[in-house]
Formats: C-alpha cells, sequence, structure tokens
C-alpha cells in the first residue's frame, strides 16, 4: 500500500508540470496583457511608458524564459506578485479569500449530503411512489433553475419584501459592536441564502445517484441472505444495504476536494462574497497571469490529491478493493 | 467592471469625482432645509462595483481606487462647484508672463493624517515620484513636460516648463502623496496601498478585501471635519444587488440606470427613502468612421451616414431620454462648447442625396447602394459588455438600411477588441465613448501624429488646421484665447464628421434623503460632500 501510495505521488509531478505548462501558454494566447487595463485607450499613456511597463512586468522576454522563471519561483513555493496595479503576492490575494469560500463549500456539501442521502433512500426504498415522483420533479427543477435568476428572487422576496433576511454580503454593518451571540446570528443570517442557493444545483445530482446505488445494492444476494435470515426492514435497509450504497460517496467526496478552493462567479457576484471565484474570474479579464497560474497549480495540486484520497480512502473502506489489490501485486 | 463603463478611464484622478454638469434640476426637490445648522456624526454608505486596487493614486488606475482616492488625498488645486479651478493644497498660484513659470503659494499649518507637516519638499517629492522611470504609473506624462522645480521656501513651490502647456496646471490637481513615509522606498512595495495616508478630509480605517472600505472623517482637516463621521464603500459587484440593498435602506447612494431610475424607483416607498437627481455626464458616445477605409474618404458619406442616424432616437431607445444629443467633443453646458457648428437633424432624403452625389447609387435594385460594382457594406464593431453600444449598434443598422447601406455588427470582447481591430486600425468603423473632463486639450485624440497604430487618434483624422489649433490650444493658459482656437476645433470636426457624435449620458443619482446640504451644481452632487451632514434625530448609525 505505501509503494502504492508513493508511486502515484511520483507520478503527479510530471503531470502537474504538463497541466502548469498548457496552463501557461493556454492563458497567454488570450489576446491582451495586464498593462493593456492601465494603458489602453488613456490619453495620458505615451507608448514609451507602455514598453516600460511591459518591462518591469517582465512582458518583453520571450514565452519560455516567463515560464521559466514562473517555474523557478514556484518550486519555492512562491506563487510570485500579482500584475493587478497592488502587487501583492498571489497568495495573500488567495489566501484572504479562502476561508468563506471553504466554509461556504462546506455548508454547502453538507447541506447536499444530509438532505439528498435521506432522500435518495427514501424515493430508492419507495420507488415509483408518489413520494419518488415528486422529489424528482423537485429536485430537477432546481437543477434546472438558474441560479442567479433564484438568488435575485429570493433576495427580493425575504431582503426587501419581508426584511427576514440580509440581502447580501457576509456581515452586517456594526459587526464589530454585536456581542458574540449577535454575532453568530448576523453570520448565520447571511449565509442562508447563498448556503440553500449553491446547494439547491447540487442536490439533484446526488439524491439521483444515491437512488440508484440504493436500488443497486438491494437486488443484491447479500440483501436476499439478510432478508432470509429473518431480520427486520429496517436493520436490511439501513445496516447492510445503506453502508454499501455509501461507499461512492467516497468518491463524490473525494473528487470534490478541489470544488473546496474553486466558487462560483456569478453567485459571488450577485451575494457580493468576495470569493475564489470572483478573484480568478477578475484575476482572467485583467490577464493577471502569476494570479491566473497560481489559483490553476492549486486547483491542479488539489484534484489530483483529491483523486489520490478518494482511491486510498475506497481501499480502506472497501475490503473488495482492498484484496483485490493485495492479490494483483 | 472597469472596462463595461468602457472607453477610456481617467483623464485625472481628480476629475472621476468631479464628473458631471448641468444640473437638470432634480427632479424631486432636493430636500434642502436652510434653517438646519449642520451637526456632526453618521456613515454614509455606497456601493462600488469593484473592489479598490490599491490606495496610492499615483498606481491606481480604476475608477474604485480614485473615489476612494479623491476623499484620503488633496492635489494642489481643484475644480471647484462651477468647474473653475481653485486653490486646495495651495492657497493661490500664479502663471508667469511667459506662461513657462508656475508659482503654488501653500496652505500653512497642514498636517499629513499621521501628524507630521506638509510641506513644498513634498510637492517636490511627488514630481520625482510621477516622473520617475521605475514608478509604474499612468499619469507620468504631462508631468514630463516640466523642465525644472524648486522649493525656495516650505510654503513655495516652482514649476518650470520649456514650452507653455496649458494642461499642465490641472497636472496639478493630482494627488500628493507623503514624502516622509514613502521616500527612498520602492512604490510598488509601499505597505501605504493598503494602509494610506493623505492630508484629505477622511482617514483611512479599514479594508476588507473584497468586501468593504472604512473611513473616517478627519478632524485635523484644513477645512474642518467634515460633518459625516464615517464613509463606509461596500464592494457589491452586480447592480442588481446594489439595487436591492438600495430599497432595503442599506445603500445611502447609488448610481442609478435609467431603466432603474425611469421605472422601477417611481414608488412611494422608494420616495420616502430618496431623492434623485440627473445631470450630464463629462463623456459622449460615437460612431467612428476609419477614414482609411476608400469608402470613408469621401466627406459627404460621413455627412450622409450623421443625417442618416436619429440622434433623439438613440437617446429615447437607449438611454429612456435621459441624455442629450452630442454634436461635438465637448459637454452641450461647458466654456468651450460651441454651439454654433454645423449640426446634422435626421434627415435620410438629404443623407440620400449626398450619397448620391458622392457616386452611391442602387444601380441593380437591390436595394444596397452601389459605387463602380461594388456595394456600400460595412462592419460596426464594438465591446461585449456594453449593452448601450450594442443596442445603440442595433438601431444605427436599421436606420442605415434605410438609406441602402448594409451594416454588419460584431460585438467583441474588450481585450481582444482593442487587439485585434482598434490598436491596429484593422475595423471600418467602430461604437465607442470618451470620458473626458473640464480640461478642452484634446491633442492625444486628434492630432494627426497621434494617427499611427496604437495611437488614440485610430479613426486616422489627418487635418493640418486641425494639428495647428490643438497645438496652440495647449499652449495659451487664457480661457478666452483657448476658446477661439477650440470653435474653430469644433467647427472642423462638424463639417468632416470623422466621427458621428451620438449622445451625451446622464448622471442619475439617488441619495438618501436623511441626507442634507445637497446642492447640484454644474460639477453634479459630489463636489460639497464635506458640507453633506444629518441633523441628529436623523442620523441612522450611532457608531
Amino acid at each position: 500500500m505505501l509503494s502504492y501510495i508513493f508511486k502515484r505521488l511520483l507520478l503527479l509531478v510530471p503531470l502537474l508540470l504538463g497541466i502548469t505548462l498548457i496552463s501557461f501558454v493556454v492563458i497567454h494566447l488570450a489576446p491582451g496583457e495586464p498593462t493593456d487595463m492601465q494603458t489602453q485607450l488613456n490619453p495620458q499613456v505615451s507608448s514609451e511608458l507602455q514598453q516600460r511597463l511591459r518591462t518591469q512586468y517582465g512582458l518583453d522576454q520571450p514565452l519560455y524564459v516567463q515560464y521559466w522563471q514562473w517555474l523557478s519561483r514556484l518550486v519555492q513555493l512562491d506563487f510570485g506578485e500579482s500584475f493587478a496595479s497592488d502587487r501583492r503576492p498571489v497568495l495573500d490575494k488567495v489566501l484572504e479569500r479562502l476561508p468563506v469560500t471553504i466554509l461556504l463549500n462546506l455548508l454547502s456539501i453538507v447541506l447536499i449530503l444530509a438532505v439528498s442521502i435521506p432522500l435518495g433512500i427514501l424515493s430508492a426504498i419507495r420507488r415509483n411512489s408518489g413520494f419518488d415522483r415528486i422529489t424528482t420533479i423537485l429536485v430537477f427543477t432546481g437543477f434546472a433553475m438558474p441560479s442567479f435568476w433564484l438568488a435575485l428572487l429570493l433576495m427580493d422576496w425575504f431582503g426587501v419584501r419581508f426584511g427576514w433576511l440580509p440581502v447580501s454580503g457576509l456581515k452586517s454593518l456594526g459587526y464589530e459592536y454585536l456581542s458574540w451571540g449577535e454575532q453568530l446570528v448576523d453570520r448565520i443570517n447571511h449565509l442562508i441564502l447563498p448556503v440553500f442557493i449553491s446547494a439547491i444545483g447540487g442536490l439533484a445530482g446526488f439524491s439521483r445517484y444515491m437512488r440508484s446505488n440504493m436500488l443497486e445494492v438491494v437486488r443484491q444476494d447479500y440483501i436476499l441472505t439478510a432478508r432470509a435470515k429473518g431480520l427486520s426492514e429496517r436493520t436490511v435497509i439501513y445496516k447492510h444495504a445503506l453502508r454499501n450504497a455509501l461507499l461512492p460517496v467516497i468518491t463524490i467526496l473525494g473528487l470534490s476536494v478541489p470544488g473546496l478552493i474553486g466558487g462560483s462567479v456569478i453567485f459571488e457576484t450577485i451575494f457580493a462574497i468576495p470569493g475564489m471565484g470572483k478573484l480568478f474570474y477578475d484575476g482572467v479579464m485583467m490577464r493577471d497571469y502569476p494570479l491566473i497560474m497560481g489559483i490553476l497549480v492549486m486547483g491542479a495540486v488539489l484534484t489530483l490529491l483529491g483523486n489520490l484520497l478518494a482511491d486510498i480512502s475506497y481501499a480502506l473502506a472497501d475490503p473488495r478493493i482492498r484484496h483485490g489489490q493485495q492479490s494483483d501485486n | 467592471m472597469i472596462k463595461t463603463i468602457g472607453s477610456l478611464c481617467l483623464f485625472a484622478i481628480v476629475l472621476i469625482s468631479l464628473n458631471s454638469c448641468r444640473t437638470n434640476d432634480a427632479v424631486d426637490h432636493p430636500g434642502v432645509a436652510a434653517a438646519l445648522t449642520p451637526e456632526f456624526g453618521d456613515t454614509f454608505i455606497e456601493a462600488s462595483i469593484g473592489d479598490a486596487s490599491t490606495l496610492l493614486p499615483v498606481l491606481a488606475s480604476d475608477s474604485a481606487s480614485s473615489s476612494i482616492n479623491g476623499l484620503i488625498y488633496n492635489g494642489l488645486i481643484r475644480y471647484d462647484k462651477d468647474l473653475q479651478i481653485e486653490g486646495d493644497l495651495a492657497e493661490s498660484w500664479e502663471v508667469s508672463e511667459d506662461n513657462l513659470t508656475i508659482t503654488f503659494h501653500l496652505r500653512k499649518g497642514v498636517t499629513w493624517h499621521d501628524g507630521a507637516p506638509f510641506t513644498a519638499a513634498d510637492v517636490k517629492f511627488n514630481y520625482e515620484l510621477y516622473v520617475d522611470p521605475k514608478t509604474p504609473t499612468a499619469y507620468a506624462e504631462s508631468f514630463k513636460q516640466v523642465s525644472g522645480v524648486e522649493t525656495p521656501d516650505p510654503y513655495t513651490f516652482v514649476a518650470h516648463y520649456d514650452k507653455p502647456y496649458a494642461p499642465a496646471l490641472m497636472s496639478w490637481a493630482m494627488s500628493i502623496h507623503p514624502r516622509h513615509l514613502l521616500e527612498g522606498k520602492d512604490i510598488t512595495k509601499s505597505p501605504l496601498a493598503r494602509n494610506p495616508v493623505g492630508t484629505g478630509p477622511y482617514r483611512f480605517s479599514e479594508w476588507v478585501g473584497g468586501e468593504k472600505i472604512v473611513l473616517e472623517s478627519n478632524p485635523d482637516y484644513f477645512e474642518g471635519q467634515p460633518y459625516l463621521k464615517r464613509v463606509v464603500y461596500r464592494i457589491i459587484p452586480d447592480t442588481s444587488t446594489q439595487f436591492l440593498e438600495l430599497q432595503t435602506g442599506s445603500l445611502d447612494f447609488m448610481g442609478l440606470s435609467p431603466l432603474q431610475y425611469d421605472r422601477q424607483t417611481d414608488t412611494p416607498a422608494f420616495r420616502r427613502l430618496y431623492n434623485k437627481y440627473r445631470y450630464l455626464n463629462f463623456g459622449y458616445s460615437y460612431l467612428g468612421y476609419n477614414l482609411r477605409r476608400p469608402i470613408f474618404q469621401d466627406k459627404r458619406v460621413r455627412q450622409a451616414l450623421s443625417y442618416a442616424i436619429n440622434k433623439q432616437e438613440l437617446i429615447d431607445g437607449v438611454l429612456l431620454g435621459y441624455g442629450a444629443i452630442a454634436t461635438g467633443p465637448y459637454k452641450p453646458d461647458t466654456w468651450v462648447y460651441n454651439p454654433k457648428v454645423h449640426k446634422y437633424p435626421y434627415d435620410p432624403v438629404k443623407a440620400r442625396e449626398l450619397l448620391a452625389e458622392a457616386g452611391w447609387k442602387d444601380s441593380d435594385g437591390n436595394g444596397i447602394l452601389d459605387k463602380d460594382g461594388k456595394e456600400f457594406s460595412f462592419t460596426i464593431v464594438t465591446n461585449q459588455g456594453n449593452d448601450l453600444r450594442s443596442k445603440t449598434g442595433e438601431i444605427i443598422q436599421q436606420r442605415f438600411k434605410e438609406i441602402g447601406v448594409d451594416v454588419k455588427l460584431r460585438i467583441i470582447e474588450w481585450a481582444t477588441f482593442l487587439k485585434e481591430f482598434i490598436n491596429p486600425n484593422n475595423f471600418d468603423a467602430t461604437i465607442l465613448g470618451w470620458t473626458g473632463g473640464p480640461e478642452p486639450d484634446q491633442y492625444n485624440l486628434w492630432h494627426s501624429s497621434r494617427a499611427v497604430p496604437g495611437g488614440l487618434n485610430f479613426v486616422g483624422f489627418k487635418n493640418a488646421e486641425v494639428d495647428r489649433l490643438l497645438e496652440e490650444g495647449r499652449r495659451v493658459f487664457d480661457l478666452h484665447q483657448r476658446k477661439v482656437y477650440y470653435d474653430r476645433f469644433q467647427e472642423i470636426l462638424a463639417e468632416e464628421q470623422p466621427y458621428t457624435f451620438l449622445y451625451v449620458g446622464e448622471a442619475l443619482p439617488a441619495v438618501s434623503k436623511r441626507f442634507r446640504g445637497v446642492e447640484p451644481a454644474p460639477a453634479g452632487i459630489r463636489y460639497n460632500f464635506n458640507q453633506w451632514f444629518v441633523p441628529k434625530p436623523e442620523q441612522k448609525y450611532s457608531r
């Protein structure tokens, strides 16, 4: 097992290198440069100044030199400075946005799991019942609904008309003057709509997934055995079937590791939440190469590690896979 | 985003906050009660679509940073409510007989937010900072005209020029940075970018990245402490969300869209909370013709196209009536504007006549004019993300079709648009806008030396008389003398129609009713922000 993990980790290095190379080339293919925002169509700027700015950013160097410089800083875990006019380190900019992004994504995953697992199980047990059909319709409606539209609608209802929830942002003004308990309530109030909106799209996929897993598992022989032993239906479903039906959840959780630091531009924009999605989007629009590359690298590393993690934990949780592997070796 | 506001950003940082002009008397009464005496306190909350990038004005080129910097820093001079130049950090100034030397007499007793005194040495340092090749600034150009500076005493600053340069005076309106905190340091790494120290009416208090920026009033401000205790910029990237926040009362100020102004704010609830104002913006939209293209080389053709566009229809359709017809590069209510230039009212018959004169006739009866076997067909390009421009394009397309001109419309992402079309001068016609300010110098847009790839005269306009007028215009300081040059300049532009000038939009701000002292003037409403106040009983935020 250990040598397997080590091998997998070693393989990650060339893979990551390939990803960075391709990303670097692709983002430089897009027309426009970071200096353009400052200098284009600005009557105050001479072409000499434009050249000077390009030199300062190192954009006058050939692409392979720029890549090499970037890469040699990266191996020292230095993501460089943003090309935006604040010239802040990329890492600072990312770390500033990371906590709220992770918080939202975690809450959203928890909500998705908490709702869709029971929903999927119940739909599977009562397959083709009225409940099954209604939940199917509901989750697919949620999936199909444009989230920005739903968000604006809910903001208008709950924020403006009823005044129950804040419209946008993460904290109220004067948050720092509130007591500990009030602060908590304030934060929760601000999170309700965003978490709900970001979860609603995920519900459909996950509950359907859960439902079909469950349906498949209950058809297995060992379920028949359990029933034949005379176990109660409750024990059969929740003890024998559920455990096996939950196994693929591990894969999904592994795959959602990179999703933890990713955000949605549309949804962050609407709720005025300073998250990773908006940071990345603005970076792309401004052609802020170090920032784009930094976020891409972090995303790539997490994706690769997430996959590895899923594989490993799958092996740990499922004896069939574990034993299969040992016989291979 | 910056680019949706479009076109070009800033002539000078200060102009942004002073943006505007004719106050088309506010629709609602401003609610100024003269009897009230100003009181201190309360918080002013406004939204910004983007986070500021840096609070060092020399490096900032986005409008969010500029409007915040405008409260933290001062220049030597500024525009007053009537767009006349007045002293800011300079008490007075004089321009020498030969127009080659400007002497500023600085205010005494001004201190930086950290308590250090402000002196002429700070001004000298700023000049050096702006022209330093190591400073990545977009504002170096006008300071490069300076041939030397002197500080004869701590409160006198003298700038020498080799050639008279009228726009130079306003270049001293740019923010002055503190020498004692920046000298000898790398400006791009300065912590002041996120923790600024200025001389302005508001001090920096807090910046939560992507969320908000908070400023507190400066009790030692040289013109007296502003009444409003705190200013909060909330970063809300989506204007629909901003509008919802406005309706809940969480925002005190918002620039409305024509649609919001006209249709969505006419509720009793809204009127109870907000006053709405309207006044013309600095900046206009135009249809620019690439004069290098053979079809546009005949001025009769350009005049015909100008006659074929119904500008009032554009204003009504695109701006819902909140705008004015543009007849040239200057705003209709500024001193430099020439009302006597030739105008092009909507007249499709005249347009057809002019085109026929120029040899364009529909000889094959397919509805499209042709000449020498070639059809009159071209493409208008404009940038993505500006709804007004694409709608304008569609209406123009329709009008041109009626006189037998076939137009295609292409909408392209901003960076690509500049790189592939505008900079290499590779387009037929384009719809764009320019944002300017009270300074009339248009050298960079119209001088023939700027008709090069990457230059701003991308339509390729070359006119010897205009060249001479623009050169003369920036050499004299006297407004009457300047007006003679710029009047003639406007006449030539009107005759030549290298652009069809389309419209000037209006600023449509809504301000919470609890703020008093809002007095619309040619400079807009924000020029006297320091005098705004909220009567004690109406104050909403006690801390």
